[in-house]
């Protein structure tokens, strides 16, 4: 195995791949301040090279785990021969130089897609944003091959074996959160490539927000899925149940995600209304910052957090300059280009652009609340006031507050008109939503739990306040004469997108206040024939034993489940598994998942007399809290393919007279 | 000009965190150690690898400025790093290994495969030191000095160039 030239061929790949990145950022950036066609057409073909080469590199790292050829040092540091072949291919991306070539390889893809599917863009525009996305993969590219080759030999003493991947990473979630969150992370340099390619031409209209907004749309969909997968991987594999601790890690990707999220809505401002010009472009540099920015944190190991990587200060220096250069650039940039004079687009302060500009303020006030909990002990330290750690609490007052005044305009956004709404018949279209809503949560609790409970009763409202006025503005807009249904169907994918969006959020919102309020959690010891209440439920253990899987050894217990006095059961089977290459015990959770309620069992300690520390616990509602993720990235997606992205452009290049000529653009 | 001004802020706020970002950066590789640096060796009680019946504990470590390394016979880095540990014990330095999370068997089939730098093994199958020492994995080597405090951490394999450029001037720097 050890002979085999693959990792050479995967690391000449990524040169190649390196040199064409280069003449990316450079030729077309050149071209279109020099107006040389020549040189601008440069992009297309780099662009699609650099993705081929990319993915010949990252196919040679695969195949070298495949083979478990541990002559690479990263595949014998994160590999073994007895992983399953499944494990073997996303170990790839289960440690830093792998992922950070996923990265790289992701940005190409976009980049190639950008490509592809924006003919109708002016040749100037293409080919400034591709440079721009040339730029940002050369620094990564750069960062892959001087710090973290993933393809270094451990020659001549080649390990008989490999230490194995983390235990924890082994696992399905673990095979799709990352992948996800980087699709996510790295989308929005298309956003960003397209605000840059907007300040160097001069050209902030609304036309480069068109084109733009179906690109971030789906990078956010994707970091919605990315992020929920995340906690779902939390919830399931680290075995405590919490599915959200305030980590660094997951403030990292946090982060870009309100940033997106403000910068989604305020795309839509630009767009319809041409206005927020240049907040729309600080927010496009501010997210795709954001997201650099969350890589740095977690590469650079400057935060501690559970997700630990190897923590390398060359590596981490080479990030911070290279997020210096592209940040600091871009926001120059930012403050010579901005518009000079701000075009005032009036609208009153009741109308959506006004509900839309507070939904962005507050998206921001949250995310400077998080960033600053997330820096705020490294900001401490520099200034060498001690050592701390800003915890949940600090989160949870902040960010919650904020969510529930969110929510309260959120509701009103969808029925307000753009420009101007009439006050009075704001609240014709909506007070019977209000009154419902707070009805229904005041007694939510007591009907559910037969028990008050202010936090339960809060979170209904606001759910219901999101939801109930848009069903009523849908209910009124599916009016048609030929039947509700045709009514539907006239109704544009973009405002079914938003409606689900925003469903998402509501759905979500419920998930958290009451799986926060009435989850059930209790330590129990238990032998076999023991027997345990909980929240209604009879959990029996029937039965003790060990196995072995292909790289672990198991202690299993079998729990019978029944509910109440049913006659039906269910079994549930956790295990205490010892991962045999690093000596690495881990909890294997049995779930029994429900629309309504999970139970969950996890094995702890073994006591010696035969029996077992087990924890036990009843998480109503959890799911939604993924469904809600599922639903917003769906509704991020649905909009997208709304017609008037397909709609035959007809932009013209102003400088070069007709563009390409119109076609049909797929994006 | 004043909103150009305006505009100049978003650019000021990002050099100011980036700043803070790189101090953390110059402080984070020693993160981990301050739990541990100038602190006394943790107290344990283990068996000898090479002789289950002896016993030791953390006075073995005063009188002399030593290296304790933390490594197993499952760790492929470990293989690596022992030339070095070699260069070190022929050049005077004393060595204490910790047999992390290994068999008896797997670790004296590893030193006499790969050399025995040590003075003397300390045989922890349950990771029980190594998790006193805040160890993530092997190998990490502490450097404690006579009077049984730690002065040094290295985490992870210690390179040739190390053992002249690192390892050495802290082992004299303590020795005195």
């Amino acid at each position: 195995m050890q002979t085999l030239m693959i990792p050479e061929i995967g690391h000449f790949a990524l040169i190649i791949a390196l040199l064409m990145a280069l003449v990316q950022g450079v030729m077309p950036l050149a071209g279109a301040a020099t107006r040389r066609p020549l040189w601008m057409a440069y992009g297309r073909p780099m662009a699609t090279g650099q993705f081929l080469f990319l993915a010949i590199a990252y196919a040679c790292l695969t195949a070298s785990y495949l083979l478990d050829d541990f002559s690479v040092a990263n595949v014998a540091n994160n590999s073994n021969s007895l992983l399953p072949w499944y494990y073997k291919a996303s170990a790839v991306w289960g440690n830093h130089e792998g992922s950070v070539l996923l990265w790289s390889l992701i940005l190409g893809g976009w980049t190639f897609a950008v490509s592809r599917f924006s003919r109708e863009l002016p040749r100037d525009m293409l080919a400034r944003v591709l440079g721009v996305m040339g730029l940002v993969s050369v620094g990564f590219l750069a960062f892959v091959l001087v710090t973290s080759n993933p393809f270094e030999r451990l020659l001549p003493n080649v390990p008989q074996d490999g230490a194995d991947l983390n235990p924890l990473l082994q696992d399905f979630g673990l095979i799709v959160h990352p992948p996800m969150l980087y699709m996510g992370y790295v989308g929005f340099s298309v956003v960003f490539a397209f605000a840059i390619a907007a300040l160097l031409g001069g050209r902030l209209d609304a036309a480069w927000t068109r084109w733009a907004r179906p690109w971030t749309n789906v990078a956010w969909a994707f970091l919605t899925v990315g992020i929920a997968l995340g906690s779902w991987w939390a919830y399931y594999e680290l075995g405590w149940g919490g599915w959200w601790f305030w980590d660094p890690v997951e403030n990292a990707s946090l982060l870009p995600w309100l940033a997106g999220t403000a910068l989604i809505h305020s795309l839509a401002v630009t767009e319809k209304r041409g206005a927020f010009k240049s907040w729309t472009v600080l927010l496009a540099i501010s997210t795709f910052s954001l997201s650099l920015m969350g890589t740095f944190l977690v590469r650079s190991g400057v935060l501690t957090s559970v997700h630990a990587f190897a923590n390398d200060p060359s590596r981490g220096l080479f990030i911070l300059v290279l997020l210096g250069i592209t940040v600091g650039l871009s926001l120059l940039l930012f403050a010579l280009r901005a518009p000079r004079v701000s075009h005032q687009v009036g609208f009153s302060w009741l109308s959506r652009d006004a509900l839309l500009l507070i939904n962005n303020i507050l998206l921001v006030i949250m995310t400077v609340t998080v960033l600053l909990g997330t820096v705020y002990p490294l900001l401490l330290d520099a200034m060498n006031l001690g050592k701390i750690s800003v915890g949940p609490p600090y989160f949870n007052a902040l960010f919650v507050p904020l969510t529930v005044v969110l929510c309260l305009f959120m509701g009103l956004g969808p029925l307000a008109r753009w420009k101007r709404t009439d006050g009075r018949d704001l609240l014709k279209r909506s007070w019977l939503a209000g009154l419902l809503a707070l009805i229904i949560g005041a007694l939510a609790p007591l009907l559910y739990r037969g028990e008050w409970n202010l936090q339960v009763s809060l979170g209904v409202l606001i759910s219901l306040w999101v939801v109930l006025p848009m069903a009523r503005d849908l209910w009124a807009k599916t009016r048609h004469s030929s039947g509700r249904l045709a009514g539907a169907k006239r109704l544009s994918l973009a405002y079914w997108g938003m409606i689900l969006g925003h469903l998402g959020v509501a759905v979500t919102i419920i998930g958290v206040t009451v799986v926060s309020n009435y989850a059930i959690d209790r330590n129990v010891r238990m032998g076999v024939g023991d027997s345990v209440e909980l929240a209604g439920y009879t959990f029996t253990m029937t039965e003790l034993g060990s196995r072995r899987g292909p790289n672990f050894l198991a202690d299993f217990a079998e729990i019978e489940v029944r509910r109440g006095d049913s006659q039906r059961s269910f079994a549930m089977t956790p295990e205490k598994r010892l991962y045999l290459a690093r000596g690495m015990p881990m909890t294997d959770v049995a779930l029994r998942p429900g629309l309504f309620r999970d139970l969950y069992v996890a094995m702890g300690e073994d006591l010696e007399d035969g029996s077992w520390a087990m924890r036990l616990q009843y998480k109503p509602f959890v799911r939604w809290l993924w469904l809600g993720g599922l639903l917003m990235a769906a509704g991020g997606i649905l909009a997208v393919a709304d017609r008037r992205y397909r709609r035959t452009a007809t932009a013209r290049d102003p400088e070069q007279g007709p563009a390409a000529e119109p076609r049909e653009a797929t994006a | 000009m004043k909103r150009r001004l305006l505009l100049l802020l978003p650019l000021l706020g990002f050099l100011v965190l980036g700043g803070f970002l790189y101090q953390g950066l110059s402080m984070n590789p020693f993160d981990r150690d301050s739990a541990l640096m100038a602190r006394e060796f943790p107290a344990f009680e283990l068996a000898t690898l090479e002789d289950p019946e002896r016993t030791v504990d953390a006075s073995l470590l005063e009188g002399e400025v030593t290296l304790v390394n933390v490594w197993g016979e499952w760790c492929p880095t470990c293989k690596q790093e022992m030339p070095q540990l070699l260069d070190l014990a022929d050049r005077g330095v004393r060595l204490i290994g910790v047999d992390y999370k290994d068999t008896r068997e797997k670790g004296r089939e590893f030193l006499a495969e790969f050399g025995n730098p040590f003075e003397v093994n300390v045989f922890d199958p349950e990771g029980t030191l190594g998790f006193d020492l805040g160890v993530y994995g092997a190998p990490e080597t502490f450097l404690v000095d006579a009077d049984g405090i730690i002065r040094y951490h290295h985490t992870g394999y210690i390179k040739p160039d190390d053992v002249r450029e690192t390892i050495l001037p802290e082992v004299e720097k303590w020795r005195d």
